[in-house]
């Protein structure tokens, strides 16, 4: 008799499973549960390419709607999981009823963090996870409008990027003294602030939010110098954190994520878990991680078809990342930290450059901006844990390949 | 509707009738060929790598420099190699012969 295998969570790990273990026909009865009235689709349009209207919504579903129905996967959408029952193999649904399972994936993913100011519930306040907090920040973002994002992450900057070309006048807020300065190291900071600032995007560094204010909806900001700034929209991208209550109350453990093995298997041995929730290791990294990252989705969804089919194996990817602000493609490989010397090849203001992360000579990390050629070879050596020379790594006249 | 004759995997043949106007990854992916496409088309990764057959090279607009930059260091990287994605399905293309890359 087919396996059934209950999905909790419908984002780009959970739609991942559901689409690998389809391929195993018969072999599995499926079930894929989503919180969002969506089908699985791609989250990083929706601070780009959606955002700005150059996609439409359903080319960012992972697969058309109608191919759950024709793989015989049964899709349960705008429904929450209330409870598992471990002992019983069974969870509850938002609408009471009840689904056995022989395994269970846990597809969880993240949940903004909220900004702890007063104001932070006014309409007019924005956060950017899902379609519909897109769909809401289009219907307000119109030419000319005010808006002031706090955060100078990859969202709070992706999103800025967007805005700023859909002719709004856009402020960022960030508390530490460089953008994306958890992810990148100084050169890269300084090179987006240029362009961003270049634009006409205001870039107000080791500042804070003090308070969102209005009445009826969100007017203004009220930043860490007492400096107001006028605000048709206030958006926030101040990061996200792993949604592991239902882990929790099942009794598995968890530690910022849901703890699971190089097969992606959790203290319960039928229960997996996949994506931005889980804690995990990674042979390459040589250590647990949790990562928020597409390519962590996807790769660890099928590290489970894979163990579920019988081909299972430890999970050892380089992790990998892209942020498109402008014309900027920034292509990012590894995990910059620790690391001990930085090597910026090429020069900035050419707008095509890379910088690479070492530590004791082996390259940790790379950010390669509009040069994919450097990116491709940083992952490459990344997994090989291969070390360069920097002093030839930083001489541009000696191509990538030849390092 | 235009056909493209897809070579899996696994070596098998079989032809899809594809969507002119979206991308070539669009038509595999939406298809459940095996092509990841992780990054949905925005030329950030290579999980979306085909060879394209002889005959049709000289059919298909050549490749922008982002798109060579990410293939040909891709250790599966032949001189047929392109990005699906960055192909976009015409009508022009009836017939299209391709086979999905191994993975990485």
């Amino acid at each position: 008799m087919a396996e059934h295998v209950v999905i909790v969570g419908a984002g780009h790990a959970g739609g991942t499973l559901a689409i690998q273990l389809a391929r195993a026909k018969d072999r599995f009865r499926i079930t894929l549960i989503g919180e969002e009235p969506w089908p699985p689709y791609e989250r990083p349009p929706l601070s780009k390419q959606f955002l700005m209207g150059e996609v439409a919504l359903e080319k960012t579903f992972l697969r058309p709607e109608t191919f759950y129905a024709d793989k015989g996967i049964d899709l349960r959408l705008g429904t929450g999981v209330t409870a598992i029952d471990r002992d019983a193999k069974s969870l509850t649904l938002s609408d009471g009823e009840t689904l056995t399972w022989d395994r269970l994936a846990l597809c969880t993913g993240t949940r903004v963090r909220e900004i702890p100011v007063v104001g932070r519930d006014l309409p007019g306040v924005h956060y950017i996870r899902t379609i519909n907090d897109t769909q809401a920040i289009q219907a307000v973002a119109h030419e000319g409008a005010k808006v002031v994002i706090a955060g100078g992450g990859y969202i709070g900057l992706e999103a800025a990027a967007a805005l700023r070309q859909m002719g709004c006048d856009v402020t960022v807020i960030e508390m530490m003294d460089r953008v994306m300065a958890r992810a990148v190291a100084e050169p890269v900071s300084r090179f987006y602030e240029d362009e961003h600032r270049a634009r006409g995007v205001k870039i107000l560094l080791e500042t804070g939010v003090a308070e969102i204010g209005g009445t009826d909806r969100a007017t203004h900001v009220v930043d860490s110098h007492g400096h107001v700034h006028p605000a048709d929209l206030v958006l926030v991208g101040v990061g996200v954190g792993p949604v592991v209550e239902l882990a929790e109350a099942a009794g598995l453990a968890v530690d910022d994520g849901i703890v699971v093995d190089a097969r992606a298997r959790t203290s319960d041995p039928d229960i997996f878990a996949a994506g931005d929730c889980t804690r995990h290791p990674n042979a390459i990294l040589g250590g647990d991680v949790r990562l928020e990252s597409v390519q962590n989705a996807v790769d660890q969804a099928r590290c489970i078809a894979n163990e579920l089919t019988g081909k299972g194996a430890d999970y050892a990817e380089v992790p990998w990342f892209w942020s498109d602000q402008f014309d900027l493609k920034m292509q990012m490989a590894g995990l910059p930290e620790p690391h001990d010397q930085v090597v910026v090849r090429g020069t900035p203001s050419t707008r095509s450059f890379s910088v690479f992360y070492l530590r004791d000579g082996r390259v940790t990390g790379v950010n390669a901006i509009n040069v994919g050629s450097d990116y491709v070879r940083g992952r490459k050596w990344i997994a090989e844990g291969r070390t360069v020379d920097p002093s030839r790594l930083a001489d541009t006249e000696i191509p990538i390949k030849e390092v | 509707m235009p056909v493209i004759h897809i070579t899996n995997r696994a070596g098998a043949e079989s032809t899809l009738e594809a969507e002119s106007g979206i991308s070539v990854m669009e038509n595999l992916r939406d298809n459940d060929y095996e092509v990841d496409a992780i990054c949905g088309g925005s030329c950030a990764c290579a999980t979306c790598h085909v060879y394209i057959d002889e005959a049709w090279q000289a059919k298909l607009p050549a490749a922008e420099a982002d798109e060579q930059g990410l293939v040909e260091d891709e250790p599966t990287y032949k001189p047929t190699s392109r990005l699906s994605c960055q192909i976009e399905m015409t009508d022009a293309l009836d017939g299209l012969k391709l086979t999905i890359a191994p993975e990485a």
